[in-house]
């Protein structure tokens, strides 16, 4: 089973680089994306053995974020049906300068999309920790042409220091394996092993300096690609540089896999004794993202670099769960849960405005709830899941980790919080509100119609959203107890 | 003794890219650390005959001795620009920035103790070092022929340590590092084959219009 | 210390006498390369005796720092000779810390003639005199790094227990260290002696010169003066990158010192060999060959201060202080007899 998950993908990333019509492969993509939902959605009924000797195994948490990808791939599936026919082939003007540009060839397109996807899935099943970081790597790559799908110069400047930056940082997050490695060895010089669960075994045995140094390298290299800040300056170019699908795949599911590499770490060091000084180094991350991206989302003019803003805002939220603890990890991975799928619906909004009004400024879009109504309500949806108004998911997610750390006597931290998500909250308001409201002015959209398919999936994840937030499904709260369990304690 | 004798040579073409004013011969020196460390974890391990492990140590010495540099050179072709470093700190500032990182690396290392496991003394210190030495030259060069080159070293750096320390045994580790580091080369050199069709240069300081 | 004995007064009558035949070795090697016969080697010693029956001509504008100068850089080439081991042979007036002291004779020689070149007001001189300045401050750096890893591996800080300890053994196990010392001392040795690739002893375009247009207003006994300290202070570089080269400790005086004596003739016609194929650098890269000289040097020093313990529990240099050095034929190392341990 997952053999078949991991091997689907990519062989169909080889096939999709054979020429043939692009119906065909538009079809394969489809296609593809559905038979990885229902795979996993076995997994969910039971779930599989592990294969080469436990290297490749679902736990808890790796079900919870496979689940994510493979349902956002579905939707970016559908989604780039819709997208590739009106974008796909043909060059067009670009909107802030007026050059023309031409796109990749959709070849290049679904089968990077392919190996992304297989990449992905090999982070959520790998038990051990250097197949991890061989897939993480794997993704940086598979997504660095995906980000230049648009070839002018402006994408190619993203394309670049998102691959410099990512790669930097995977490399330091080598050298931290090696270092735990290292902690690892044995009194009889055994060779460190790198498995989780051998590593969780032999967790009071680790040598703790190593350990230390291991977890830091560890979080600051995935903490590159998670996109904490001070190390999240590719996100808002990646993001707002490349197609609304990838960017909506890049924060709902790249970024996930990324916070799993640093659960992995942060479950060897609480099986260490080391579960203070890990959660510690994590909130720390968490406050100093949040304060980012509250400064930078006050006064943005582009929508989409203002979602990638938001991106940081919200793995900060989860890094800031992960080292509270307790309640605050259950909180945290509902968290992920609710934001991967509202943020790749308003991604998949944004890409109607694109269409639409043929500009990523917010000064220039007005009036989006007159001139394109299902587009308008989607995005005031979003802009609520977003910033944690009930009854969306977010808003009972985010209240869990703030609970928690009330609970906990952590007033500071819940005082920042509050503060952050205010001005965060206020920044977003002037942008949503004013893009949405009121008559459509001097930018008034081409009237063209939005294909149901590019409607169809963030309704769809939008609903779900709210769904969540009223009601949450029992095996759903269960896998997200096992989850937090895993890496928090409750 | 004679892993001391190749780390230092390593450390030597770690200082000697850090001076280097010609990019040919930054990119010649870089092939030859990744020879250097290619015959290292051999080496190390008492130079075992097995098929595997010699096939490892082949293809990565073929790999970072021929391929890489084959490469980028291509990149530079392609680029057709003038083959002088850029930097942003100057040769000797940044040899001395070097000596500082190569006294921090022997001090780090006594404070991350490696008793019963390295066979000389000098790979961590040789080993933060490199990465140090990688960093620097990301941060304080102007091309991205250069910058590919400190991500090389960094990544050589890292592998200087893993080859003293990973055993035989996680043979499928290294292939895999090794793959990836191979394929993240070939994306930046297309990568910068479209950076001087785009732009009429490769000066990555220069890429600075997307910005808040 | 001990008493002065024999050989350490030879090894001083050798260096006076025989210091001239230095730079006659070294045309030689060049004219060989160049296809010529070359002059005579001892044509230096033609030259001072020349130059020593002539009258000297001064300026009315100098005054008598003019007439000191080579006087005082002579006498200081002589002091550095004193505390200058010949080898594994000590010298006549060793004691803790005379590194310091031959470097500071060294820098006394060459500021006075400096200040001699200054006193004359003509700006071809202060122009040799700032280049000088400059690269002789690069290159100190380097010297006393290279003697101060020595100190460590050898854990004296005398030259003559210095080199009187140091042998092949420390050649296989610190091999690296000393590796980049050699090459440090190499570096230092052509910088001070005005030698390509720093600078052309034989240009004679005054805009090029370093060292010899310093000394262009000298005449007669005083340039001999110069010319003889000039080669003294090839002698002293030479010795010392000789002994650390060929580290011989046979037990017999004698035989050790012909060893030294060869070595220190075969770098001087290392150099010339290193002139015939070399140009000059250009004067904006010289300072980068100093600094990567004592790069070189500080990083010898660093791997010394090395404390890192290793599989084999105590690291390399240690174990050489300790007197327990792996031999190359892998038997344990014995006290060499004859010749004096290091004294902690």
């Amino acid at each position: 089973m997952i053999s078949a998950l991991i091997l689907i993908p990519f062989v169909a990333g080889l096939v999709a680089f054979i020429p043939q019509p692009a119906g065909r492969r538009r079809l394969l993509l489809f296609g593809v994306g559905a038979v990885h939902a229902v795979l996993t959605a076995c997994c969910w009924v039971q779930m599989p053995d592990a294969i080469l000797g436990g290297w490749l195994a679902l736990d808890a948490l790796g079900l919870l974020f496979l689940s994510l990808t493979s349902a956002l791939f579905l939707a970016a599936a559908i989604y780039s049906q819709g997208y590739l026919a009106e974008a796909g082939g043909q060059s067009y003007e670009d909107a802030e300068e007026g050059f023309l540009v031409d796109n990749a060839p959709e070849a290049v397109f679904i089968g990077c999309l392919f190996f992304f996807l297989g990449a992905m899935t090999l982070v959520t099943v790998s038990q051990h920790f250097g197949v991890l970081w061989v897939a993480i790597e794997a993704t940086t790559l598979a997504s660095a042409p995906l980000i230049y799908f648009h070839r002018h110069h402006r994408s190619l400047e993203a394309t670049w220091k998102y691959l410099l930056i990512c790669s930097v940082g995977i490399a330091l997050a080598l050298l931290g394996n090696f270092f735990i490695s290292v902690a690892a060895i044995g009194p009889g010089q055994e060779q460190g092993r790198l498995t989780l669960t051998e590593l969780v075994a032999r967790g009071s045995r680790l040598q703790t300096p190593w350990l230390k140094a291991g977890f830091l390298l560890l979080l600051v290299g995935y903490g590159t690609k998670m996109g904490l800040a001070p190390m999240h300056t590719w996100l808002p170019d990646a993001h707002s540089e490349s197609p609304s699908v990838i960017s909506a795949l890049l924060s709902g599911a790249l970024l996930n896999c990324a916070f799993l590499g640093i659960l992995r770490a942060t479950q060897i060091c609480q099986a260490a004794g080391l579960g203070t000084f890990s959660q510690d180094l994590l909130i720390v991350l968490g406050m100093v993202s949040l304060g980012v991206a509250a400064v930078f989302i006050l006064g943005q003019t582009d929508f989409k670099r203002l979602l990638a803003y938001s991106s940081v805002e919200h793995m900060g939220l989860l890094a800031i769960g992960a080292g509270l603890g307790g309640a605050a990890s259950f909180g945290a991975m509902f968290h992920a849960v609710n934001h991967s799928l509202a943020k790749a619906a308003l991604f998949f909004v944004a890409g109607h405005l694109l269409l639409l009004y043929r500009t990523k400024s917010i000064a220039d879009v007005k009036g989006v709830l007159r001139a394109a109504p299902v587009s308008g309500v989607l995005w005031l949806a979003g802009f609520f899941a977003i910033t944690g108004m009930p009854p969306f998911g977010t808003f009972l997610s985010e209240f869990t980790i703030l609970k928690a750390a009330f609970e906990q006597g952590r007033y500071a931290i819940a005082a920042a919080c509050l503060l952050f998500l205010a001005l965060i909250f206020i920044g977003m308001a002037t942008a949503f509100l004013g893009m949405t409201q009121g008559p459509p002015g001097a930018g008034a959209p081409t009237p063209r119609r939005v294909a149901w398919t590019m409607l169809l999936p963030p309704a769809a994840l939008a609903a779900f959203v709210l769904l969540l937030g009223l009601f949450v499904p029992g095996s759903l709260s269960q896998l997200l107890h096992d989850a937090a369990q895993a890496v928090g304690g409750l | 003794m004679f892993i001391d004798f190749i780390l230092v040579l390593v450390l030597l073409t770690n200082l000697k890219l850090l001076g280097s004013s010609r990019l040919g011969a930054c990119i010649r020196v870089a092939a030859i650390q990744g020879v250097l460390l290619g015959i290292l974890p051999w080496w190390a391990h008492g130079h075992p005959a097995a098929f595997r492990v010699l096939g490892v140590t082949v293809g990565t010495v073929i790999l970072k001795g021929v391929v890489f540099p084959w490469l980028l050179f291509r990149a530079l072709r392609e680029a057709e620009v003038s083959r002088e470093v850029e930097p942003f700190v100057g040769y000797v500032p940044s040899l001395l920035f070097g000596l500082g990182g190569l006294a921090t690396a022997f001090w780090l290392s006594t404070r991350l103790p490696l008793t019963s496991v390295v066979h000389s003394s000098l790979l961590v210190p040789a080993a933060l070092f490199g990465i140090f030495a990688g960093l620097f030259l990301i941060i304080s060069r102007k091309r991205a022929v250069n910058q590919v080159l400190g991500f090389l070293v960094l990544e050589n750096g890292v592998f200087t340590f893993g080859a003293g320390v990973i055993g035989e045994t996680s043979l499928l580790v290294e292939v895999g590092v090794l793959l990836d580091v191979f394929v993240a080369v070939f994306v930046m050199g297309i990568m910068i084959f479209h950076i001087n069709r785009e732009f009429d240069h490769i000066d990555t300081d220069r890429l600075s219009s997307l910005k808040d | 210390m001990a008493g002065i004995n024999w050989t350490s007064l030879l090894s001083v009558i050798a260096g006076i006498a025989l210091a001239p035949l230095l730079p006659g070795i070294i045309s030689r090697v060049k004219a060989r390369f160049a296809g010529r016969r070359g002059a005579p080697v001892f044509q230096l010693y033609f030259d001072l005796w020349k130059l020593w029956r002539k009258g000297a001509v001064y300026s009315r504008t100098t005054s008598w720092l003019f007439r000191a100068g080579p006087v005082a850089g002579l006498a200081a080439a002589a002091v550095a000779l004193l505390v200058l081991p010949f080898g594994s042979v000590p010298a006549p007036l060793a004691f803790a810390g005379d590194l310091i002291l031959l470097a500071g004779m060294l820098g006394l020689m060459r500021f006075m003639t400096i200040v001699a070149a200054l006193d004359t007001g003509s700006s071809f001189e202060g122009m040799g005199a700032s280049r000088e300045a400059f690269f002789s401050a690069l290159a100190e750096p380097a010297l006393l790094l290279a003697l101060g890893a020595l100190a460590r591996v050898t854990d004296a800080y005398s030259l003559s227990t210095m080199y009187g300890a140091l042998s092949f053994g420390h050649w296989w196990s610190l091999g690296p260290v000393l590796a980049l010392t050699a090459a440090a001392l190499v570096i230092v040795l052509l910088a001070e002696n005005a030698r390509i690739p720093v600078d052309d002893p034989n240009t004679h375009l005054e805009l090029t010169m370093i060292h010899e247009v310093m000394v262009l207003d000298h005449g007669g006994p005083d340039f001999a003066a110069i010319q003889y300290g000039a080669a003294l202070k090839l002698w002293i570089f030479s010795t010392l990158l000789a002994s650390l080269l060929l580290p011989v400790e046979t037990g017999m005086p004698a035989l050790d010192f012909a060893c030294t004596l060869a070595g220190v003739f075969g770098v001087a016609a290392l150099v010339g060999i290193v002139e015939s194929v070399m140009a000059r650098l250009r004067m904006v890269l010289i300072p980068q060959l100093l600094v990567s000289a004592s790069v070189l040097a500080a990083v010898a020093l660093l791997l010394t201060l090395n404390p890192v313990e290793t599989k084999a529990g105590r690291p390399a240099f240690k174990a050489a202080q300790a007197g327990e050095l792996q031999r190359p034929d892998s038997a344990p190392a014995q006290k060499a007899d004859g010749i004096d341990k290091p004294t902690r």
